[in-house]
């Protein structure tokens, strides 16, 4: 993969209560267009916080996040701008339980791509119609099973038609049974080429589609590697063992 | 049968002769009058006082970034905010009542603004209250859901908090206006005639308390429950619109 790189991160840090808590202690890493890395790691390791740094959800204490070259963590940065290029999945999906899925699909694309409600709404159409969920256009998210909520959720961030992808353990509040029906539509929009950057616990979803895997721990980013690489033949100890706990 | 002319006795002297059932009409006008205003002075001031405090917290963390006055001056708008909201509900009603009326705007002749004015301020502060906590409650998920689509923090509030938040609040909001309108009754402290003052004005001519004070609590009850009534049916209503 030698696409030209989109996000690039130089020595992340991010302090809690005035530097006790180091949730991310110098991080540096490149992702490149069309890239899928998936993050693993301990619980507490600093993966969320990376992720939500990439969409200023958090502000770094230090260093810098460049996004097609413009630093996104300069004060004078146009944050809402930058957010409409990454797409957010959260973990306890945030749907909107006020707005039908159409109007939790639309809203942003009417509001803010100033589409026309017909515009908006057949894009959305097509985008439930991948998922599977065309029929659910009218429900209400409380009508939703969890998984049919984060597929929702997803195309919500899809209908933004973003650049990248970022996904915080987008599996983990799911029932086991709905967890690959996540997985597939995940695994459709990497194959469609989508750079993503997934922090999740799906060992199986990594070693199938990640371009790269990265391992944190305490902040930093241990090792990063291919899967097979990473997988097949961890370097460092801290890897090992965790690999030992999960698999 | 002989209490019951009496009591047919009572009820003239104090409700018939002389009209006097008029104090208790005019002072109900003016109770409503004031309650009314008030509620309305306490929603303005109490959205913009919720206003403040919420997007304070939500944004002196990114105002701080940016650095410049507007942080500072935010910062002691919002302990302002703070010190109304714990002085008005750190003191009793009459005596901010008294204080109004006899100290700060001791010059005006207007009884009823001063009224209105000191009951509005005293609404403000709680209503503002039940606005905070209602956007408080609300999942901080649903605010980075909005922000991480690229909705500015206004666009935040509008299209995907105040739409939840007013749902949760309005029983709440509605039940604070039937306590204000209870509370409108130490207006006759500063010699406003409201029902509470015109039922006791009738006592005084009267020398007679048991019908004129019967009177006022029942016209106070059958208000506050047909009021109590309306917001049970709101509630249902909302709960039924929420799937
Ligand atoms: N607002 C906060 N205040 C203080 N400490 C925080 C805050 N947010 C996160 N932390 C700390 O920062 C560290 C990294 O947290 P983070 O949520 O990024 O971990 P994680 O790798 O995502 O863990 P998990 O797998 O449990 O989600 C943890 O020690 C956490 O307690
Ligand atoms: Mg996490």
């Amino acid at each position: 993969m030698s696409g030209k790189v989109i996000i690039d991160v130089k020595d992340l840090k991010k302090y809690y209560n005035d530097g006790a808590v180091k949730a991310l202690d110098g991080v540096t890493t490149q992702i490149k267009e069309g890239e899928v890395v998936v993050i693993i790691g301990p619980s507490g390791s600093g993966k969320s916080t990376f992720l939500r740094s990439l969409n200023m959800l958090e502000y770094p204490t230090s260093g810098s996040i460049k996004v097609d070259g413009a630093d996104i963590t300069a004060p004078t940065a146009d944050l809402n701008l930058h957010r409409r290029k990454m797409g957010m999945v959260f973990q306890h999906f945030n749907l909107f339980p006020h707005m039908t899925v159409m109007g939790n699909l639309t809203a942003a694309p009417r509001k803010l791509l100033k589409k026309s409600r017909e515009e908006a709404e057949s894009y959305a159409l097509s985008l439930l119609k991948r998922v599977g969920l065309a029929d659910r256009a009218d429900a209400y998210p409380s009508q939703l099973s969890g998984g049919q909520k984060q597929r929702i959720a997803i195309v919500r961030a899809l209908c933004m038609q973003p650049e990248v992808m970022l996904f915080d353990e987008p599996t983990s509040a799911l029932d086991p049974e709905m967890v690959g029906e996540v997985l597939d539509v995940m695994k459709d929009l990497a194959k469609a080429g989508m750079t993503m950057v997934v922090v999740t616990h799906e060992m199986g979803f990594a070693r199938e589609v990640a371009s790269r895997v990265i391992f944190m721990d305490g902040g930093v980013m241990i090792e990063e590697n291919t899967p097979s690489e990473l997988f097949g033949s961890p370097k460092s100890d801290r890897l090992k063992s965790f690999l030992n706990k999960v698999l | 049968m002989n209490w019951l002319t009496d009591l047919k006795e009572k009820f003239i002297l104090n409700f018939v002769e002389k009209s006097r059932y008029r104090y208790l009409l005019d002072g109900l006008g003016n109770t409503l009058i004031i309650t009314l205003l008030s509620v309305m002075l306490g929603v303005v001031i109490g959205v913009i006082v919720a206003s403040v405090r919420s997007t304070y917290d939500k944004n002196s963390e990114a105002w701080k970034r940016r650095g410049g006055v507007f942080h500072v001056f935010m910062k002691a708008v919002n302990r302002l905010c703070h010190i109304y909201i714990t002085v008005i509900r750190g003191t009793p009603v009459v005596v901010q009542l008294m204080i109004l009326y006899c100290v700060i705007l001791a010059s005006s002749r207007n009884d009823l603004l001063v009224a209105v004015l000191a009951f509005g301020i005293n609404s403000g502060a709680y209503v503002a209250e039940i606005i905070r906590g209602g956007i408080m409650s609300i999942d901080n998920g649903q605010f980075e859901a909005g922000r991480s689509l690229g909705f500015n923090y206004m666009q935040t509030m509008i299209y995907i908090i105040i739409p939840q938040v007013f749902k949760n609040i309005l029983p709440a909001l509605l039940n604070e206006f039937i306590a204000l309108l209870k509370e409108t009754s130490v207006a006759g402290y500063v010699g406003i005639m409201d029902l509470t003052k015109g039922g006791d004005t009738i006592r005084g001519v009267t020398y007679s308390s048991f019908m004129p004070l019967l009177a006022v609590a029942l016209i106070y009850l059958v208000i506050v429950v047909i009021l109590t009534k309306l917001v049970s049916v709101v509630e249902r209503k909302l709960r039924k619109n929420e799937r």
